[in-house]
C-alpha cells in the first residue's frame, strides 16, 4: 500500500519509463488512485481511498469543489430555488452529519457550504488538481490506467500520469438531453433547456409552457404558476406528485419507516395510493391525465406546490407537444397555445468523453454503460464509477458506500487476490443488474435504483468481499 | 483486530432522525494554528462542558491544540433533555464534531467515553482517548452497587444516579472544591443509564482511528479490571496514573493525564490496524 504523503505533482514524479503514442513521457504515479471530478461524488472518493491509505489525485475541471451543487460552475444546473428532494438523513454523508438545525430539505447553498466544509474537515483540498480537466482516461498493462489532463478549456500541454486505479465522479446532470420536435428551428419564442434557468425573474410576466414532469420541470412550473402570467406544464403521462409531508413528517422518512418493517412493495403502493386519496385525491378532476403505472415505478416526484397551484388554476396541464409553428405549439390532442417562453426540463445525458465507450461495457455506442451495482464494468477490475445512480432518495450517501467498496477491493487486491479474484467473476457475471422495482422504460430510468435495495446489494458486496463476516 | 463489519441500510435511522437541541460548546484555541487536530472533551453523565472548562481546555489551548467541550443534552447549559438515548448523545457528539474545522480527536471521560465509542461508528474521528471509561454492561451496575449502594439503587429504579464526591475526587482535592464540583454534578436520562447496561455493542469504528485508554487505579467507579479491559478491545494497555479520583479532569493533579493525552497527540500516532 502507498503512503498517502506522496503528494508531488503528478509531472514531477521521477518514473518517467513509458511514453504516449505521440512520444511524450508518462509520470508514474505508482500506487495513487486517480479521482476524476470534486463534487459530491468525487469527494467522498477522495476522502474514502485516503482514509484506506491511498494516495489520491483528484482532478476537478471547474476551481471550486461541489460540482454541480455550486452554482459557479459552468456545468451546473441548480437554480435560485433549487432545494433537495431527500431529506436530510437520507442525503448526508453517513460519516458526517448535516447540522441538525438545518431545515429538512436544505437549499443548494446550504449543499454547497456542507461540501465546501467536508472537504476542509478531512483536508482533501490537497489532493485536488483544480482547473485542470481530463482528455483522455486510457488501460495500459497490468490493470493501470493512463490518464492524460491538461488546464480546462484547453490551454497548455497535455500531461500523462499513470495510476494504479481510476474513480470516475464527473456527475450525469449536465449534459442537457433535448428532445427533437418538428418546427422547432422555426419557432419565434424563445426556447431552453432547463439547465440554464436559474432564476425566477426569467419567468416574470411571460407565457411559459414547462415541458417534462421531473423534479426540476414540476419546480419550474411552480415558480412560472408565481411569477408568469400563463403557466402551461406538459407531461408525456400522468405522474404520482408525492408531497414533501405526509403525517407530520417527511414523506421519504414515512416510507423508510415501512421499508425498516420490510413491508412489502405492493402494501407500500396500496398505503401510498390511499395517503394520496386522504390528501390530494384523484387529480384527473385538474385535467391530469391519470397515471399509467403505480406509484414507485418511476422516479418519484416531491412536489407539495404542484398539485396546489394546478387547483388554483395557476398550471394547465397539458398532454405532450406534436409540433411547433411559427408563434404557437400544436398538443398532441390538436390544441394550440401560444407561449412565449418554452423550458425543456427533460433532463440530462450520462456523457463520458474521456473514456471509450466499450470500457464501460457501452458495446453498442448508445451512451449507456453497463455495470455492476451502477459502479463496476466488467474486465476492469481497478476502474470505478462512483455516483452514476438515480435513487429514490439521496446521491451522496451511496457515492460514499461505492468509494469504501472500491478503496476494500483495491485493498484486498494487494492482500487477498483471490478475494478480489471472485469479485470480478461476481462483476462480469452481474453487469446489467437492477436494484429497483420495475420502472418505466426510458433515459430518465438508466440509473433508477431503490436505496433499500441498492445499498442492501452493496453490504452483501461489501462483506462478501471481506470473508463474509 | 478482526475486519469490521460496517452497518450500511440503517432505515430505521433514517426514518427517526434524531432532535436538534441547543448544545453548549465551551472552546478554547491557541492564539497562533499550528495544524494540530482539534480535541473535542465529551463528559460524562452528570457532568458538563464545565468539567474540562475548569482546567483542561485551556491547558491543551496553551500547548497548540483548540479545545472543545460540549455538554451533552441535558447536562450543563444544554437543551433539557429527560427522554434523551445513548443515541441521542451520540448524535450530539457528531453533530458538535461535524462541525469544527478539522477531523477531531474524541476525549469521553466516564460514561462520555461509552458515547464516544458509540460515535466512533458514525464520524472518522482522527484518533480516540478514552478517559477512566465506563463502557457500560452489568459488570458496571455490579461495581456501582458495591462502591456507591446509596447513590446506585435509585438509578436501578429508575431514578437518578448520584455520584459521592469521594468516588470521584483523591483526598488530595480540597474538600471545599470537591464539594462546589460535586454540586454541580447533574443527572443523565433515565433511558440512557438503562442503555448503558442493557444497550448494544458499539459498532466498529469508522476510519481506523488510534485510540488511548487511560484512567487510575484507585478510581471508585472504574475497577482497574475494567480499564485493562477496555484498552484490551483497543488492543493496548491503559496509561494509570495511581492517586487519583474518578474525575481526573478536576482532581488535584488533572495536569498529568491531559499532559499524557497531548503528549501521545504530539507522537502523531499511526491509524489501527484493519
Amino acid at each position: 500500500m502507498s503512503s498517502s504523503t506522496d503528494l508531488g505533482r503528478p509531472d514531477a514524479a521521477p518514473g518517467t519509463l513509458a511514453q504516449t503514442p505521440d512520444g511524450r513521457p508518462v509520470s508514474d504515479r505508482g500506487d495513487t488512485v486517480c479521482v476524476i471530478g470534486a463534487g459530491a461524488s468525487g469527494l467522498t472518493a477522495v476522502k474514502n481511498l485516503a482514509e484506506h491509505g491511498f494516495g489520491v489525485d483528484c482532478y476537478e475541471r471547474e476551481t471550486g469543489v461541489g460540482g454541480a451543487w455550486n452554482w459557479r460552475h459552468d456545468r451546473s444546473p441548480v437554480y435560485a430555488s433549487t432545494h433537495l428532494i431527500s431529506s436530510r438523513p437520507f442525503t448526508q454523508f453517513p460519516d458526517f452529519p448535516m447540522p441538525d438545525d438545518w431545515p429538512d430539505y436544505p437549499h443548494h447553498s446550504q449543499l454547497l457550504s456542507y461540501f465546501e466544509r467536508y472537504a476542509d474537515h478531512f483536508d482533501l483540498r490537497r489532493h485536488i488538481w483544480f482547473g485542470t480537466e481530463v482528455v483522455r482516461v486510457e488501460p495500459v498493462e497490468g490493470d493501470r490506467w493512463d490518464v492524460t489532463t491538461r488546464s480546462t478549456g484547453g490551454y497548455g500541454p497535455e500531461r500523462t500520469s499513470r495510476y494504479a486505479a481510476v474513480v470516475v465522479a464527473n456527475g450525469h446532470n449536465w449534459s442537457p438531453k433535448l428532445p427533437r420536435y418538428e418546427g422547432l428551428e422555426g419557432f419565434r419564442g424563445e426556447v431552453m433547456h432547463a439547465s440554464s434557468y436559474k432564476d425566477p425573474a426569467q419567468l416574470r410576466g411571460k407565457r411559459v409552457l414547462v415541458v417534462g414532469a421531473g423534479n426540476t420541470g414540476c419546480d419550474i412550473a411552480v415558480e412560472a404558476a408565481q411569477q408568469a402570467s400563463r403557466c402551461w406544464h406538459s407531461t408525456r403521462r400522468g405522474y404520482w406528485y408525492a408531497p414533501k409531508y405526509v403525517l407530520g413528517r417527511p414523506a421519504d422518512q414515512v416510507n423508510d419507516s415501512l421499508l425498516a418493517l420490510r413491508v412489502p412493495l405492493r402494501v407500500r403502493q396500496w398505503l401510498y395510493h390511499w395517503t394520496l386519496r386522504l390528501t390530494v385525491g384523484d387529480l384527473t378532476r385538474f385535467g391530469l391525465p391519470k397515471p399509467d403505472h403505480r406509484v414507485y415505478e418511476t422516479h418519484p416526484i416531491a412536489n407539495s406546490q404542484l398539485v396546489y397551484y394546478v387547483g388554483h388554476g395557476e398550471i394547465s396541464p397539458v398532454p405532450e407537444l406534436a409540433r411547433f409553428h411559427d408563434r404557437s405549439v400544436e398538443l398532441t390532442d390538436g390544441r394550440e397555445i401560444d407561449p412565449e417562453l418554452v423550458i425543456f426540463a427533460t433532463g440530462y445525458l450520462p456523457r463520458f468523453e474521456f473514456l471509450e465507450a466499450k470500457v464501460l461495457g457501452d458495446d453498442e455506442g448508445v451512451g449507456r454503460p453497463r455495470l455492476w451495482l451502477n459502479e463496476f464494468t466488467a474486465g476492469h477490475p481497478t476502474l470505478a464509477v462512483v455516483g452514476l445512480v438515480q435513487p429514490d432518495s439521496g446521491v451522496f450517501t451511496i457515492s460514499h458506500w461505492q468509494s469504501v467498496l472500491f478503496a476494500r477491493l483495491l485493498r484486498l487486491r494487494a492482500t487477498r487476490p483471490d478475494r478480489a479474484a471472485a469479485f470480478a467473476k461476481k462483476v462480469a457475471a452481474g453487469v446489467g443488474e437492477r436494484y429497483s422495482g420495475a420502472v418505466k422504460d426510458s433515459t430518465r430510468h438508466w440509473f433508477e435504483v431503490g436505496h433499500a435495495d441498492y445499498l442492501r446489494a452493496v453490504q452483501r458486496a461489501l462483506d462478501e468481499l471481506e470473508g463474509g463476516r | 483486530m478482526s475486519i469490521e463489519r460496517v452497518r450500511i441500510v440503517r432505515a430505521r435511522e433514517w426514518a427517526r432522525p434524531e432532535r436538534p437541541a441547543r448544545r453548549e460548546v465551551l472552546s478554547a484555541v491557541p492564539q497562533l494554528e499550528e495544524g494540530r487536530p482539534p480535541l473535542l472533551f465529551v463528559p460524562g453523565f452528570g457532568h458538563g462542558a464545565w468539567a474540562f472548562a475548569e482546567h483542561w481546555l485551556e491547558h491543551a489551548a496553551s500547548r497548540g491544540f483548540p479545545a472543545y467541550a460540549l455538554s451533552l443534552r441535558g447536562h450543563g447549559g444544554s437543551e433539557p433533555a429527560p427522554g434523551a438515548t445513548l443515541r441521542s448523545y451520540a448524535h450530539d457528539v457528531t453533530q458538535v464534531a461535524a462541525g469544527l474545522p478539522r477531523r477531531a480527536v474524541l476525549v469521553g471521560h466516564g460514561a462520555g467515553a461509552r458515547v464516544v465509542t458509540h460515535a466512533l461508528a458514525r464520524y472518522p474521528a482522527r484518533a480516540a482517548v478514552l478517559v477512566a471509561p465506563v463502557l457500560g454492561g452489568w459488570g458496571t451496575l455490579g461495581a456501582a452497587l458495591r462502591r456507591n449502594p446509596g447513590g446506585t439503587l435509585p438509578a436501578v429504579f429508575g431514578g437518578g444516579l448520584r455520584l459521592s464526591r469521594r468516588q470521584l475526587f483523591s483526598r488530595e482535592l480540597p474538600d471545599a472544591e470537591a464539594r462546589r464540583y460535586a454540586a454541580r454534578l447533574g443527572r443523565a436520562g433515565r433511558r440512557a443509564q438503562w442503555q448503558l447496561l442493557t444497550g448494544r455493542e458499539p459498532e466498529p469504528a469508522v476510519g481506523r482511528p488510534p485510540v488511548l485508554v487511560l484512567g487510575s487505579p484507585d478510581d471508585r467507579v472504574v475497577p482497574a479490571a475494567a480499564l485493562t479491559r477496555a484498552a484490551r478491545r483497543y488492543a493496548s494497555a491503559p496509561l494509570l496514573f495511581p492517586g487519583m479520583g474518578h474525575d481526573l479532569m478536576l482532581d488535584a493533579r488533572w495536569r498529568e493525564p491531559i499532559d499524557a493525552i497531548l503528549d501521545w497527540l504530539e507522537k502523531d500516532p499511526a491509524p489501527a490496524a484493519g
